[in-house]
């Protein structure tokens, strides 16, 4: 590894090139924390976007108008307004008010805490009419089929409308899981030590803005391109003649 | 339970005794009886929107009705105290859209039902859906998802799939309409062989030839009454009612 440190090191001192972040142990240090901040928000987000969006697909097929009613206010909600503006919502008012209610000092959660909350809604708001439209776009008849062979409505569900929908589901939550990596920047705002964060810090530091600048397009590119091609995979492999495409 | 009387194979083993069904406003059958004996077959025929699906759906309680009774081997169908699973045992159904499950092979259709709802073991059930497979001419099919193959065959693995499940009556709602119709045949062959091995079968049908071949009774029913009855010997040459022959005119 030192030769790749090195070779940094004569790019700064030949070229003038600032990748502090591969050859000063404390900016790498923290630069590849960042990115790591980065990963876990993101999976912790997409798994809890994925349940929220499962609950309140199920919620919305609920007999109980008003149930569905606070489902499509919820959706609506997180739809129409800016992520940032949801975050500082969590972060601030949302904490304050949790706070004087039980009395905890110093906030109830930590920044990366509300982004987690904040993120997982905003996302999860998408995937409940994705997985919805999914569920509907299965025939009713493919149902009545199941239903006249004998099984119980929530075998029609496990072995028949979610095998299905899901299928047709998949590129638009691959659409939405993107564009949640790409939202976790908005953590920025309230401190999280994020990709985008530690890299304001460094540049602030170092005086290396237009280096770190293509260092942070690289990281997203690169972070995005790994679920693209998880998901394409997983597209393909499931993939049935005839069906969805 | 009190739904469930003895049944004997010198009763009907599908029983229809004056049932309504409406949805909403608009009434769709308006006092059907129909008997069936164990082995028979019968054909109902009628222009398009006199109620004939929704009677077959009626059958296995797809659609529930307003009164009346269907009794299904002893069963009373009509009952919310109903086991659907016994019934379903018993009622096999195929469908026009052939609604074969896009994600599961041919091979796979077929033995979901048993290994799912009858929770038999996997290598009696494979067994049985390979004869099926055989029984409906689709050997080489077994691996072909639904997408892969034609309507026809489609069909036959539909057939095969409610077969799986035993039944004792088999219902099918226009099940060659969506054909083409060098693949009509086919599936009149396989409906065919099943009715001649003693299958208990309720078609709609607008086959006009195949009903007069294979029919025990025909049946035909126009706005939610059944107007005319017979058997094909008689039926298509001594129809008396003007719509039964105006019908027949036209179809035939
Ligand atoms: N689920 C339903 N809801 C409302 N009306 C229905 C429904 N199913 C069928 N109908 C109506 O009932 C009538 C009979 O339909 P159907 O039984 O499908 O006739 P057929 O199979 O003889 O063409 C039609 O007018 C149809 O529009
Ligand atoms: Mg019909």
């Amino acid at each position: 590894m030192d030769v790749v440190w090195e070779w940094f090191q004569w790019l700064n001192s030949e070229h003038g090139i600032k990748l502090t972040i591969f050859y000063d142990e404390w900016d790498r240090n923290r630069f590849f924390g960042g990115i790591w901040t980065t990963i876990h928000l993101s999976l912790v987000c997409m798994a809890l976007s994925i349940v929220i969006g499962m609950g309140g697909a199920w919620l919305q097929m609920s007999k109980f108008i008003w149930i569905r009613r606070i489902v499509q206010g919820y959706i609506q909600f997180f739809r129409n307004t800016p992520p940032l503006v949801q975050l500082y919502f969590f972060y601030f008012a949302v904490d304050s008010a949790l706070a004087s209610v039980t009395g905890i000092e110093g906030g109830v959660f930590s920044s990366y805490g509300w982004a987690v909350i904040s993120l997982s809604f905003f996302a999860g708001a998408f995937n409940v009419e994705i997985f919805r439209a999914g569920i509907e776009s299965v025939p009713k008849s493919m149902v009545e089929a199941a239903d006249s062979l004998g099984f119980t409505s929530f075998q029609v569900f496990c072995y028949v409308t979610m095998p299905l929908a899901y299928r047709v589901c998949l590129p638009a939550l691959n659409n939405n899981l993107i564009n949640l990596i790409k939202t976790t920047t908005v953590a920025y705002a309230i401190a999280v030590p994020e990709t985008l964060y530690i890299s304001n810090q460094i540049w602030s530091d170092e005086y290396n803005v237009p280096e770190m600048m293509n260092v942070v397009w690289g990281v997203y590119i690169i972070l995005v391109g790994i679920l693209v091609t998880i998901m394409h995979r997983w597209e393909k492999s499931i993939r049935v003649p005839g069906f969805g495409n | 339970m009190s739904t469930k009387t003895d049944w004997s194979a010198d009763q009907p083993i599908v029983s229809i005794k004056d049932v309504y069904k409406s949805f909403g406003e608009l009434e769709v059958l308006k006092g059907i009886n129909i008997d069936v004996m164990k082995g028979e077959v019968i054909c109902i025929i009628g222009p398009s929107g006199s109620g004939k699906s929704t009677l077959i759906r009626c059958i296995n309680a797809l659609n529930d009705i307003n009164s009346g009774s269907i009794k299904v081997k002893g069963m009373e169908v009509n009952d919310s105290e109903l086991d659907k699973l016994e019934l379903r045992k018993e009622v096999g159904m195929v469908f026009q859209q052939y609604n074969l499950f896009p994600h599961k092979t041919a091979l796979e259709n077929i033995m979901m039902a048993p290994l799912k709802v009858l929770n038999q073991p996997i290598k009696e059930v494979e067994e049985k859906a390979r004869q099926l497979i055989e029984r409906v001419n689709l050997v080489g099919k077994e691996s072909s998802y639904p997408g892969e193959l034609s309507g026809g065959q489609q069909q036959r693995v539909a057939i095969a799939r409610s077969l799986a499940m035993n039944p004792e009556v088999m219902l099918f709602d226009e099940v060659t309409a969506a054909l083409d119709p060098e693949t009509v045949n086919e599936v009149l062959l396989a409906i065919k062989d099943l009715a001649q091995k003693g299958m208990t079968c309720i078609l709609v049908t607008h086959e006009m030839g195949f009903a007069r071949e294979i029919a025990d009774h025909i049946y035909f029913t126009d706005r939610g009454v059944i107007v005319e009855h017979g058997p094909p010997a008689t039926f298509f040459t001594e129809a008396k009612d003007p719509r039964t022959q105006e019908f027949l005119s036209q179809i035939l």
